[in-house]
């Protein structure tokens, strides 16, 4: 039951976001820009990329964004990069390389993760795909992309029925037995295409033309030019230059 | 076997996106083509269903483990090799954007190692090739459990060789080919299995909903059998040809990988378990009086920045909680004219 209910309640995320006052475009930009300089750091440059983590922290408190939930969020990328980096102990040129270099990749994969999370909290999918089509995405996929978002909620709630009704049925197994594997899903795949069709027909008799009519939502062009371009400069800064150290010595020179 | 964005270098990742896009680009012409509106709706309920049908874990029998679907090889066999690619991208930029399986940049590789695979190779070379002369329960069985498990194969070598020619891992490519190949064979069959019997319950219920292979008549592709094979080919070159640019480009690339894992003294895959204990037992010893990798430098690099570091996000959270408390909320102007 707990992928039903995690599935749903990231759907709900996303349902809820938008209405910060900046293009979706401009979040899009300095999301990818930010990605780009995180998976760019060298492997054993932990320093550099701890830095990293302000964009994260301030557009968490910036959007009320709870890090508790973003880190349940991330957490299958947490195990993916752990997973993938656990032999670098063993095989890079000594075990403190190694870990150095496991727990960068660890920290690169949760702020890639975390980036991605706080582009949809801060735009929302509909938004989101308005900046994709100013991009000139293909409409075919964008719809495609809105159609499935706004269904997944019904068959995410549809599956997880069946297989409460299926295991209100059956106590105490554990999965599917294999005996039931084609009919129960056949069964919501029949019933998924029926949808479909039914769908297409009501969309016809509403004048649907093969494509959806998207707005980026309200924003302010100038805020977003000036989040781009502020955002844009902090992590080049963060990017090629000490900051930290920098901020260190400014310190201490006040200090003294 | 979703990426996430840490296990690829941009150079890598960005030649990915480039062949995903360009099968992406073939796709859409197809479709466009065919001129089948009707199937766009069908392909994002399809997406829906994919996603949804994720969520149910199926009881592998006799290991007491289990297991759930990809969807990539079952979509190719319900809508066809181009539209099932085109939903299976949808699908797995949702599954990106909404539960961070999957990186946004390494979306492309995503795209080539599931999707491209499962829909061209297992659509509209196994599917389609073996139903060609008619479907049975037989041909569909055997398609959907071929189909899966070499798509997966494919698909996890690609993993090994993409992150290795982005120098992620240490591993060497042997034994991270090792590592993948024998899992993803397991999950091929059970994948496998599972699409077959969805298939087969189709095929008993509503068997013209299957995708048998043939071009609807105002559908024929614009490329010739020979024709779609050059412009693959020609694919394969160009992304070969890219990657081998950024790869020598870039000491991460895959020359790094191969010459690190050819060319290391203390490496010896061919002395197999003895020769990596030994090396295990090698470098634990060495832990009392380690150094980091590159020196002092890096370990220095790694500590002097922490004050400076600590200040800075002191004083950004500062400034953020301050701002903050001017910033109008969406709730504020309504409560305001309301009272």
């Amino acid at each position: 039951m707990k992928k039903p209910d995690r599935a749903l309640r990231d759907i709900h995320t996303a349902d809820d976001a938008g209405g910060n006052g900046i293009h979706p475009l401009a979040c899009l930009l300095v999301t990818i820009l930010y990605i780009l300089a995180v998976m760019s750091f060298q492997k054993y440059n932990m320093a550099g990329l701890a830095g990293m983590a302000l964009y994260i922290l301030i557009l968490c408190i910036w959007y009320d964004i709870s890090i508790l939930d973003m880190l349940r969020h991330i957490w299958p990328a947490f195990l993916l990069t752990a997973m993938i980096g656990i032999a670098n102990p063993i095989f890079d040129s000594t075990v403190s390389a190694g870990t150095l270099s496991m727990a960068t990749l660890i920290v690169k994969g949760c702020l890639c993760a975390a980036a991605a999370y706080i582009l949809i909290a801060q735009t929302g999918i509909r938004p989101l795909c308005s900046a994709l089509r100013t991009l000139h995405f293909p409409k075919e996929l964008i719809v495609v992309l809105l159609l499935m978002y706004r269904y997944l909620t019904a068959l995410v709630r549809e599956v997880k029925q069946m297989l409460t009704a299926y295991r209100l049925r059956t106590p105490g197994t554990k999965g599917l037995p294999f005996r039931t594997w084609g009919s129960f899903v056949g069964l919501l795949l029949l019933r998924s295409i029926d949808r479909a069709e039914e769908v297409y027909e009501s969309m016809q008799l509403r004048g649907f033309q093969g494509d959806f009519l998207l707005s980026p939502g309200s924003y302010s062009p100038v805020w977003s030019a000036v989040y781009t371009v502020l955002w844009g400069i902090a992590i080049f800064a963060l990017r090629f230059f000490p900051v930290f150290q920098m901020a260190e010595v400014l310190l201490w020179r006040i200090l003294k | 076997m979703h990426m996430a964005d840490a296990l690829l270098s941009p150079a890598v990742a960005g030649t990915m996106y480039l062949g995903s896009a360009a099968a992406a680009g073939y796709s859409i012409r197809k479709l466009r083509s065919e001129k089948e509106e009707q199937k766009i709706p069908v392909m994002g309920v399809m997406g829906a269903f994919v996603f949804a049908a994720q969520m149910i874990n199926f009881s592998i029998p006799g290991t007491g483990s289990s297991g759930h679907m990809c969807g990539s090889m079952m979509l190719a066999a319900v809508l066809g090799p181009e539209a099932g690619f085109l939903t299976m991208i949808s699908v797995l930029l949702v599954q990106c954007l909404l539960f961070a399986d999957g990186g946004l940049l390494a979306l492309g590789a995503n795209i080539w190692n599931m999707a491209f695979y499962g829909c061209f190779v297992g659509g509209m070379v196994i599917w389609k090739r073996m139903t060609r002369n008619g479907m049975t329960r037989r041909t569909i069985a055997a398609a959907s459990v071929l189909g899966c498990v070499l798509t997966l194969q494919l698909g996890a070598f690609s993993v090994v060789l993409e992150t290795l020619a982005s120098g992620i891992t240490e591993l060497p490519f042997g034994v991270f080919l090792a590592a993948m190949q024998p899992i993803h064979l397991a999950i091929g069959v059970v994948e496998g299995l599972i699409t077959s019997a969805v298939l087969l319950f189709l095929y008993g219920t509503r068997p013209e909903l299957l995708w048998n292979g043939t071009e609807t008549g105002e559908g024929k592709s614009r490329l010739s059998r020979r024709g779609t094979l050059a412009v693959l080919a020609g694919m394969a070159v160009a992304i070969g040809g890219l990657l081998s640019l950024f790869a020598s480009a870039d000491p991460d690339g895959l020359e790094w990988s191969v010459e690190r894992t050819a060319g290391m003294a203390e490496i010896q895959p061919e002395g197999g378990v003895y020769a990596l204990a030994d090396r295990i037992r090698a470098a634990a010893s060495l832990l009392p009086d380690y150094t980091w990798k590159g020196g002092k430098a890096a370990g220095g690099t790694s500590v002097s920045g922490i004050v400076g570091g600590i200040a800075v996000a002191c004083v950004c959270m500062a400034v953020c909680f301050l701002l903050r408390r001017f910033r109008r909320k969406p709730g504020d102007q309504k409560n305001n004219e309301e009272t």
